[in-house]
């Protein structure tokens, strides 16, 4: 609705402007009743959640409740504070991308991709890489000017860029769908310093995706961009031909430098 | 219950499946009798008592068997050196096993105890092994007896927190909630370990690890609330990966009601070694036949990666495969909860009808199996909301088509692991949909020129067509071909097949014996 950020801070938005409407469901120890109640009010109001209406209360099990509440939040955002980096890239068709890899780089781009460590979740590495695709859009194995291969589940960091190294691979893709006590994160950094101490992190483009991954994540971690929920084989794809046709991708307009 | 509203079944076709799949299995099962695997002589083991761990925590049937695997002499089994171990002076079993693990020298065979002089001397202990698993049996089928069961479709969820004792606490609110059937999901990377853990566990990324302790403390949990709420709960996990065999035994003795257990699933989406598996996969399930528990097969996972609509056959084609093997294993028709899915695109024009139609096929195509009923995954977003309509339309084809088990669909699937709230929330919905539309089935008839009609009758017509392919190319060759879940594996690829021994002529293995006889 806004083309450009509004300049002033954004509450919630529930039925008109500014009444910073929310809801938040959540469980507490407690059984239902008058005190569960309140209780569930104080907890609301400590979220900054003014005059909170507890729409639900229910024993969800022995000893504990589970609340609706409904709340006007406090809080709001100044979204001209934000700087985010954010995977941009042109929209290329499938053409386009086909185009511009045999004009511009005249071979395939070869591209390596697992699920690294304990996670056996393929979904995601699959959707990205093979035939099927996602969502309608099919995947890299698809595409004339990319070689893909998908080594599945439960790949080591050692083999995978032994593998990558043995192919001369273009670019590593790295799914995490685990994500307990943040093993994806230890797996995607382990991997990078591995990369590091061999020398070879520079040899090639590294993508990190899942769930619960983002740009910002991904280059935390020492990545060259990060792929979240929703992503289609398309975006890498069209990510990959700019970063290794030597075109670099445009700068995201939320990261240009703003007036602070 | 009434008379359901049915869709076309061509009962020729339907036998005709049946005769290929069939054929189809007695190829594979001439290889299993002549093979066994460490997985299996490791399950042998611990049924003759043997358990037990190192310093290290190698379980001491691993160091046995591969200490007589390596030296080339499993091909005779296990239990052939076992009982020299005997003859040569062990009190039992177990210090039989630590000398085969642990003694000076290994036992290269030299003079004197014939097969069947082994056999003789193991008869005893392989009677025990049987009277173990029988007697666990019994007690389940008592306490089944008293307690009994909700009415089907049984709700079906999973826990998953990675400590076996928070597991038994949300087991138990699951069972508050209405819950009929509670799964511990194993730890994602133990369908790869080549053995067992040892012990009660704490820790375990994307689930709890498999351990017979385990099973132990859990089961305490889920028979206090059986007692407690007079529903009996029943409690399942997961007999698949390169130790499925002995997943399977202590399911047995720990008295699990269901296993998920497949004997395909490890091949295509754990890249487990085929050979391996299907020798595997048939030890369990002879365990499991003798258990008396229930199997949950594992077809619903092909329409994860492979399209839904275009793939639905698959789903049926593996059914009647996995039909086929199961039955070669001594499992009963009411042992068997072949699995399908709720997978298609939920957006596409008819995609409810589509699923009625094989939902209700397939509960035509296999009425005494405890057909299992999985929901929607792929296409859950993370919206919550949308996912709880979601699954409530999965519930009620669930209902209307009367699924025996239904695993219930989590509004946070593609977020995280159900939160307390999260499965109570599921569970009201369902109860809430099986209530409402208690006697929909009964009510209602599908056109017989209709959409419902035709998909069915399709979804079995290309079936058909796949199992004839299937066995012209064998399946050994139609797996390499990606006929299942569009994946592709060969014959002596994947983890495992080191372990795979052709077995000697002399082979003895008296408790397989025996179960092969049940």
């Amino acid at each position: 609705m806004h083309p450009t950020p509004p300049a002033k801070p954004l509450r919630a938005y529930g039925d008109r402007e500014g009444d910073g409407m929310v809801q938040m469901s959540f469980v507490l120890q407690l059984t239902p009743g008058v005190r569960a109640r309140e209780a569930a009010k104080r907890f609301s109001e400590s979220h900054g959640l003014r005059e909170p209406i507890v729409a639900t209360m229910e024993l969800c099990a022995e000893g504990y409740t589970y609340f609706v509440v409904y709340g006007h939040s406090k809080h709001s955002v100044d979204v001209s504070q934000i700087d985010v980096p954010e995977v941009r890239t042109e929209a290329l068709t499938r053409e386009e991308i086909e185009h511009r890899i045999s004009t511009r780089l005249g071979r395939k781009i070869i591209v390596v991709g697992a699920c690294t460590g304990s996670d056996a979740h393929t979904v995601g590495i699959d959707a990205i890489l093979n035939y099927k695709g996602y969502a309608g859009d099919k995947g890299l194995e698809s595409y004339k000017g990319f070689e893909a291969y998908n080594l599945g589940a439960q790949v080591e960091n050692d083999q995978l860029l032994a593998r990558a190294r043995a192919l001369d691979a273009d670019a590593i893709l790295v799914s995490q769908v685990i994500t307990q006590r943040n093993c994806h994160k230890e797996n995607g950094q382990a991997l990078i310093e591995m990369a590091k101490k061999e020398g070879v992190r520079d040899d090639f483009v590294m993508l990190f995706g899942g769930p619960r991954v983002d740009h910002k994540l991904a280059l935390e971690l020492g990545f060259d961009a990060g792929f979240g929920p929703g992503t289609k084989p398309a975006d890498v794809a069209g990510y990959l031909v700019e970063k290794l046709c030597g075109l670099e991708p445009p700068l995201p307009p939320a990261s240009k430098p703003t007036a602070k | 219950m009434g008379t359901m509203a049915t869709v076309p079944m061509d009962v020729r076709t339907v036998a005709a499946c049946r005769a290929i799949a069939a054929e189809i299995a007695d190829d594979v099962q001439r290889y299993i009798d002549a093979h066994t695997s460490v997985g299996v002589e490791r399950t042998i083991l611990r049924a003759f008592g043997v358990d037990g761990v190192d310093d290290q925590g190698a379980p001491l049937v691993n160091v046995a068997v591969d200490r007589y695997q390596k030296a080339g002499l499993l091909d005779r089994g296990i239990s052939y050196w076992l009982a020299r171990a005997l003859a040569a002076g062990m009190k039992d079993p177990q210090e039989a096993a630590e000398r085969l693990a642990y003694g000076h020298e290994v036992d290269r065979g030299e003079g004197g105890l014939s097969p069947d002089q082994a056999r003789a001397l193991l008869a005893p202990h392989a009677a025990l092994a049987m009277q173990r698993i029988d007697t666990a049996r019994e007690a389940r089928e008592a306490l089944r007896a008293r307690v009994k069961a909700g009415p089907t479709p049984h709700k079906y969820v999973i826990v998953a927190t990675g400590n076996i004792y928070d597991d038994a606490v949300q087991a138990r609110a699951a069972a508050h909630a209405g819950a009929d059937i509670v799964a511990v999901i194993r730890a994602t990377a133990q369908s790869l370990l080549d053995y067992v853990p040892h012990g009660a566990t704490t820790e375990g990324y994307g689930g709890t690890f498999a351990t017979q302790e385990n099973f132990k403390i859990i089961r305490r949990a889920t028979d206090q609330a059986s007692e407690e709420y007079g529903r009996y709960i029943q409690q399942t996990n997961y007999s698949s990966g390169l130790c499925m065999a002995e997943i399977a035994w202590m399911a047995a003795v720990e008295r699990l009601d269901m296993l998920l257990n497949d004997a395909m699933y490890g091949i295509l989406f754990r890249d487990i070694n085929m050979c391996r598996t299907f020798v595997d996969q048939y030890v369990s399930r002879r365990f499991i036949a003798r258990a008396g528990i229930v199997i949950n097969t594992g077809e619903d996972n092909y329409l994860t990666t492979a399209d839904a609509v275009e793939k639905a056959h698959t789903v049926l084609t593996s059914q009647f495969i996995n039909e086929a093997f199961a039955l070669r294993a001594g499992l009963k028709e009411q042992q068997m909860g072949l699995g399908h899915a709720y997978e298609i695109d939920p957006w596409l024009e008819d995609s409810f009808l589509m699923e009625m139609a094989q939902a209700q096929l397939i509960r035509q195509i296999f009425p005494k199996h405890p057909i299992k009923w999985m929901p929607p995954t792929k296409h859950k977003t993370g919206d919550i909301f949308f996912a709880q309509v979601h699954d409530a339309m999965f519930s009620l084809v669930g209902i209307t088509t009367n699924q025996s088990i239904e695993l219930l669909g989590m509004f946070s699937e593609a977020i995280q692991n159900p939160l307390l709230m999260d499965r109570y929330l599921s569970l009201k919905k369902t109860r809430y949909v099986y209530t409402a539309a208690k006697h929909l089935g009964e009510e209602i008839q599908w056109k017989p020129d209709g959409r419902v009609a035709a998909r069915a009758t399709q979804v079995l017509r290309e079936a058909h067509e796949q199992l004839v392919d299937v066995q012209r190319t064998t399946i050994w060759e139609a797996i390499g071909n990606g006929a299942f879940a569009d994946v592709k594996r060969t014959r002596t690829g994947g983890k495992g097949y080191a372990g795979v021994v052709a077995r000697a002529k002399d082979y003895v293995n008296p408790i397989l014996g025996l179960l092969e006889k049940t």
